[in-house]
């Protein structure tokens, strides 16, 4: 849309104003991350000061922290690997085979999700504990992919819904049986579709706090438990914490920003090209 | 022998049956069309023949052998779909070679034949580009390539052209019915315009709502349509229908009175109608000679048609006019085309009767024996 | 003779079993663990007596539904789930209209705003507690302080709100991510349209752009519900549901006499009520979606 000169210099501040508002707590504690920790509790806070790179390095060394990384990143790839395992064929049944009772189905699929987790907490605890499955990664993986199951099935069906049947047909026509019609034809053509999709999965099982919390407390820990355990830290602290925290949320700030717009039009269901 | 026949097949959507019985017999080597208006099935058709649809009853033989229940790629067709359907994600010649990589055949073979068709069609240099970067000529040819690398039995052309614009389809016209004579393969063609299955086929198949109207030659089409909706589809402009009813009838004529009063005789059908029936009387358009204008009065005159001219279309070699009659009724004329008409002026059609067509209520045809007027 | 087609019942078969996996996997994660809550909210069951399970019947939800506990937590979970919604959909909504408009720098603006979803919860909640809300260190604290009033006691004072607040920054984010895309998704033509017929700013608002953004407003609704009925991890990592009960959603409560006070049979009548509530909450917004979904064949 175009603006007059000065509108557009109000709404350029205005939209500054707004993004740097936002942006500022994460870009806060980016900045304490390379303070000491003495200027990191430094009343007034400090904005000029020599940075350094001690609490990465510290933070780094910590083999806890490591193995806590560790985990992190083994149950979001894992949760995401099962979950598309599942649901591919799933999404591909749907999208290309239609049945009067598919619009129910998926519907059905995304109410699984307004089940509360806390609902289950109980159970879901105690079958854990009896299987052996509480604070193993794999415990975490199994309840992961589960939980973030609808929403793959969700997006990948409204990607694979974008291409066009008569493409598929063509290659059928061709002589392409269906897992070759599923390998040479839909998956690449849906590349970019799948990776937001995965991205979308990995952030979020990233980021999970509730099972994580729960069901892993010490050796399945992940990150988001060891940054939860800083609930009170003693000042002296704050900038090793920073370090940590952006270690711990820089790898999916940039998944994020780098899949946002594939990953809108898969959640928007079309809503949204 | 790469025939094609089908036999009592029918389609049904859920309870909604879409195809009613229908028999048919495509030769070999012919170039066949099937026409009709949207929703008459024939696409439908076509895809039961490639596979892509089942069929719900009835059977389908390629060659002598059902193939009904034989997945689509194994029926030894090709088709070429009306928006290409080309793989986005391949090069050209990776397209066209798909079929062949599928089954197996090694590289070197796979591109020689891609080499040999690419000539043919004269698309060499676009082997290597993207379908995104290709124009719809290009397009279409490439998805003409597809199929031809196949080697099929016959092929399947499901409104090939009707995403190209005017000139591109007329010359695209032409180049498919060179293929076709040089290729001497099965074509079946599916289109909307009659326009394309009245130049390019041998046979035309006319579908209306699931049915067959009438099947036969271009020629036999427009000169002997066999019913009330073939005789409006094929041939453009529209046949003219004027509504009437049997006044007398008579071993070798007929007399028609028309809504407006004025009475048409007509040659008698073999099956004669009964008096007082009521009739519809085709005439096409260059089968309306203008008369100079007769009665001031516009009292009725037997055989002729008076009105006033609406409006005129000149396209050069000749012109047609568009004529509101006494009764409302409205007509189109086909006349010189250095004609000195103009809107407004008064008109008067003298129909040739022989050239006339008849259909009764159920808008069946009623033949005649003996050679019917062909157009001037 | 009839063609029957060999082909059909195989490829209807294929489906429904490519399908199976999935709904299997659902379908044993709704069913097993709803029926072992419903089984456990009606026993006496604590895991520091495993041996002493009883019958209970209705107990566990007497327990429950007479004291102030539930009832204030269920207050709070409705409170923050709407008051959340509604900071999100309005915040998320002027900003998608201010990031619509082109001024310069305004992708790297969106890519400003929205990355507050992106950081994991925990952290979020860590920030906001030590960093900007510590009434000692905090940022804020700086600020009120040099202008004169004394430090504010975010989480002693107003725990519930400042959770809200928290909440705010972290979802309106993902409202903006939905919105501004469907909001540019508008087709041009129809915005020069209404222009041409002398809408102004806000006409254009309410007549072109709102409608245009009532089914991906739906989106977000739904999918933020999901979320903000089990919120969590910012009141663990915050108040951990105080001061008293002020800031004790529905999750935390069971939570609490789940993996606190190990008693499993008042924590699973806990999840059975969350989840009728999370029903009620839920069949409305799905049935808003689902319309919309019917526009696809």
């Amino acid at each position: 849309m175009r603006s007059t000169g000065q509108t557009r210099w109000g709404l350029a501040v205005a939209g500054w104003a707004v993004a740097l508002g936002m942006f500022f707590p994460i870009l806060w504690m980016f900045i304490c991350s390379f303070k000491t920790e003495i200027t990191a509790v430094a009343t007034p806070p400090a904005v000029f000061f020599r940075p350094t790179l001690e609490n990465y390095y510290a933070v780094l060394e910590r083999a806890d922290y490591l193995a806590f990384a560790r985990n992190s990143v083994v149950v979001s790839l894992g949760s995401t690997l099962l979950a598309l395992a599942l649901a591919i064929p799933a999404a591909y049944s749907m999208a290309f085979f239609p049945t009067r009772r598919t619009r129910d189905i998926l519907l059905w699929m995304l109410s699984t999700k307004m089940l509360p987790a806390v609902g289950v907490l109980v159970p879901i605890y105690l079958l854990w504990r009896d299987l052996g499955l509480l604070d193993t990664v794999f415990g975490l993986i199994l309840i992961d992919s589960i939980s973030v199951l609808p929403i793959v099935v969700w997006m990948l069906f409204s990607f694979f819904r974008e291409v066009p049947a008569v493409i598929l047909e063509a290659s059928r026509m061709d002589g392409a049986t269906q897992t070759e019609e599923l390998i040479h034809v839909l998956l690449p053509l849906c590349t970019p579709g799948i990776a937001a999709t995965s991205l979308l999965s990995i952030i979020l099982c990233w980021n999970e706090a509730f099972w994580s919390l729960n069901l892993a407390t010490v050796k399945a820990a992940t990150l988001t438990a060891f940054t939860a355990s800083f609930s009170e830290p003693e000042a002296l602290f704050w900038a090793k914490l920073s370090a940590a925290s952006t270690l711990a949320i820089a790898p999916i700030l940039i998944f994020g920003w780098i899949s946002q717009r594939q990953m809108v039009r898969g959640l928007s269901f079309g809503a949204v090209k | 022998m790469a025939t094609v026949e089908l036999r009592n097949v029918r389609k049904k959507f859920g309870a909604h049956e879409v195809i009613h019985g229908i028999n048919l017999r495509i030769e070999d080597h012919e170039f066949i069309a099937f026409v009709g208006p949207s929703g008459s099935g024939k696409s439908t058709l076509l895809r039961m023949i490639a596979g892509l649809e089942e069929v719900s009853d009835g059977e389908v033989l390629i060659e002598g052998s059902p193939a009904q229940d034989v997945p689509p790629s194994k029926r030894g067709l090709a088709m070429v779909f009306q928006s290409y359907a080309l793989y986005p994600h391949m090069s050209v010649a990776e397209n066209m070679s798909f079929s062949l990589r599928l089954a197996g055949v090694p590289k070197a073979e796979r591109e020689q034949k891609v080499r040999d068709v690419a000539r043919i069609l004269e698309m060499e240099p676009l082997l290597e580009r993207r379908p995104g970067q290709l124009s719809g000529g290009q397009l279409q040819r490439v998805a003409i390539g597809r199929a031809m690398v196949r080697q099929p039995k016959a092929f399947l052309l499901d409104e090939p052209l009707s995403n190209l614009d005017a000139a591109l389809q007329g010359q695209m016209r032409l180049e498919l019915v060179r293929l076709h004579r040089e290729l001497n393969t099965t074509m079946i063609y599916v289109t909307h315009d009659q326009l394309e299955a009245m130049t390019m086929a041998d046979r035309i198949v006319v579908l209306n709502q699931g049915k067959v109207e009438q099947l036969g030659s271009p020629l036999e089409l427009y000169q002997h349509p066999a019913t009330f909706f073939v005789a409006g589809f094929i041939g453009a402009p529209k046949m003219n229908f004027l509504d009437a009813e049997v006044k007398t009838v008579g071993e070798q004529h007929l007399t028609l009175i028309l809504t407006s009063g004025v009475c048409v005789a007509v040659p008698t059908p073999l099956e004669k109608p009964s008096g007082g029936e009521r009739i519809r009387l085709g005439v096409r358009a260059e089968h309306l000679t203008l008369e100079p204008e007769v009665a001031p009065g516009f009292s009725p005159v037997e055989g002729v048609l008076q009105g006033e001219i609406e409006a005129l279309e000149h396209l050069g070699p000749r012109a047609y006019l568009h004529a509101r009659l006494v009764d409302g009724t409205r007509l189109v004329s086909q006349t010189d085309g250095d004609t000195q008409a103009r809107i407004g002026d008064r008109v008067s059609f003298r129909v040739r009767s022989e050239a006339t067509h008849l259909f009764n209520a159920a808008g069946k045809a009623l033949t005649r024996s003996g050679p019917q007027a062909t157009a001037d | 003779m009839t063609g029957t087609v060999a082909t059909r019942p195989a490829r209807h078969l294929h489906a429904r079993s490519l399908l199976a996996p999935s709904v299997a996997a659902l379908f044993l994660w709704m069913v097993v663990p709803l029926a072992m809550t419903l089984w456990f909210s009606a026993e006496r069951y604590n895991l520091l007596n495993p041996g002493k399970t009883a019958f209970a019947g209705w107990g566990n939800y007497r327990d429950l539904l007479t004291h102030r506990a539930l009832w204030v937590a269920m207050g709070n979970t409705l409170f923050l789930v709407g008051l959340v919604l509604a900071i999100t959909l309005i915040f998320g909504m002027l900003f998608s209209l201010l990031l619509d408009q082109d001024f310069p720098g305004r992708h790297i603006c969106r890519l400003l705003v929205i990355a507050p979803f992106f950081v994991m919860p925990t952290v979020s909640a860590l920030i906001w507690k030590n960093m900007l809300m510590n009434p000692v260190f905090g940022l804020f604290a700086w600020i009120t302080r040099s202008l004169g009033f004394g430090a504010i006691e975010f989480f002693s004072r107003m725990p519930l709100l400042s959770i809200a607040l928290i909440m705010g920054w972290e979802w309106t984010p993902f409202a903006v991510l939905i919105l501004l895309p469907a909001l540019q998704s508008l087709n041009p033509e129809q915005v020069e349209a209404a222009r041409l017929d002398g809408a102004g700013p806000i006409a254009l608002f309410r007549h072109i752009q709102l409608p245009h953004l009532l089914r991906p407003m739906a989106v977000v609704a739904m999918i933020e519900m999901i979320f903000f009925l089990s919120l969590f991890a910012e009141i663990y990592v915050t108040t951990n549901g105080g001061p008293g009960l002020a800031s004790t959603n529905l999750a935390y409560l069971i939570f609490r006499d789940a993996l606190l006070s190990f008693d499993v049979g008042r924590a699973s009548a806990g999840g059975v009520i969350a989840i009728i509530l999370a029903n009620i909450v839920g069949l409305f917004l799905m049935r808003l979606v689902g319309r919309n979904l019917e526009d696809w064949r």
